[in-house]
């Protein structure tokens, strides 16, 4: 039987940038999983976001639930330009922040996209999102960003795809 | 404005050759149950990864239903951890008849392109001299209304492997068009 997970790209980064894309994406998998161990060049405000496909429309959406160390809560965002994958979680300047998100039948072009997330940074929180991209085109490009602030080097970011039989 | 992009389409796949595609059911209309049968022995675990949305006719959201060897008696429990948006939820139960995930299913009075995603782990699955336990992360989110979870559930009717799998929609309602659920083997060493 076929293998079908399969690495599409990694990034490691060698100097400071604003943001991370993956571009080109195929149409060729049935899921997408992205893995990263991002570091902020500031642990203030560095709350990371997605956008699909360059869309900076009032389009996406999320709900959250997060155990705090010492509570739990929950969350929603609406019709927000960027895609939360977090709600108090944030990339640190130690490396601790980690995320992996699913992005399931990101290249069909009849349903708005759904994706999940968990993240966890040890100092901070522990979260697990659901997020909503109101677009049924099919996912071609992530952009990965920071409130404010940069990646920088030793950040990592990878990109699975996962084809269905 | 992103300052690094990875063409993804230039890098070669590296494929992860313990990772792989046994089955998918795509509904094409509307349908009671989605079932994968005849699972083989041959994987250490299994993942189902799926889009799913119930028929009810409202808003809100079903649970999505779960039954392992057509075993409908009182062999499964769960424990659940859920966020709404507005508040947090923990639940859980003992010797039920099928394990399930809660409020996981997007209701068709919602917004027709919306679709509830998840994953689903089960694990040792091919066993047969232990219970087989099962873990899931799903949710979905309507813009303004969603929610996520996080599931485990416990099947100890018998240690046989596991060879079939049902899902089911809460209330006997139906998956509609475009649900997706895909069946995949993970191997071990």
């Amino acid at each position: 039987m076929a293998s079908t997970y399969e690495k599409i790209a990694s990034t490691t980064l060698t100097s400071t940038v604003a943001s991370v894309t993956f571009s080109s994406i195929s149409g060729a998998y049935t899921d997408l999983v992205v893995v990263m161990n991002p570091i902020s060049s500031s642990a203030t405000d560095s709350y990371p976001w997605l956008q699909f496909n360059g869309d900076t429309g009032s389009n996406y959406s999320r709900t959250m639930i997060a155990g705090t160390g010492s509570a739990a809560e929950s969350d929603r965002s609406t019709n927000s330009t960027q895609g939360y994958f977090i709600y108090g979680n944030r990339v640190f300047t130690d490396a601790s922040f980690n995320a992996i998100l699913h992005i399931n039948n990101y290249s069909n072009t009849t349903t708005y996209k759904t994706f999940l997330a968990r993240t966890g940074a040890a100092s901070n929180r522990v979260e697990s999102t659901v997020g909503l991209w109101r677009s049924t085109s099919a996912i071609t490009s992530i952009l990965f960003d920071l409130d404010t602030n940069s990646f920088v080097s030793g950040s990592t970011f990878t990109l699975y795809g996962i084809k269905a039989a | 404005m992103p300052i690094l992009g990875t063409v993804a389409s230039q890098f070669s796949g590296k494929s992860f050759s313990s990772f792989e595609s046994i089955a998918t059911v795509t509904v094409t209309s509307a349908t009671s149950t989605i079932s994968f049968t005849s699972i083989p022995a041959t994987y250490t675990h299994l993942q189902i990864r799926f889009i799913g949305r119930s028929s009810y006719n409202t808003t809100g959201q079903d649970n999505l239903v779960i039954n392992f060897n057509s075993n409908t008696g009182s062999n499964y429990a769960e424990h659940y951890v859920a966020g709404n948006g507005t508040g947090t939820d923990s639940g859980a139960q003992s010797s039920i008849t099928s394990i399930p995930l809660r409020e996981c299913l997007i209701r068709d009075g919602n917004t027709s392109s919306m679709f509830s995603a998840g994953i689903i782990d089960i694990l040792d699955y091919a066993s047969t001299n232990k219970n087989k336990t099962v873990r899931a992360l799903f949710g979905n989110d309507r813009n303004g209304a969603g929610y996520v979870a996080l599931g485990s559930g416990l099947f100890f009717a018998t240690p046989a492997a596991i060879t079939t799998i049902a899902f089911t929609v809460e209330s006997s309602r139906n998956f509609v068009q475009y649900s997706q659920f895909a069946l995949y083997g993970i191997k071990g060493a």
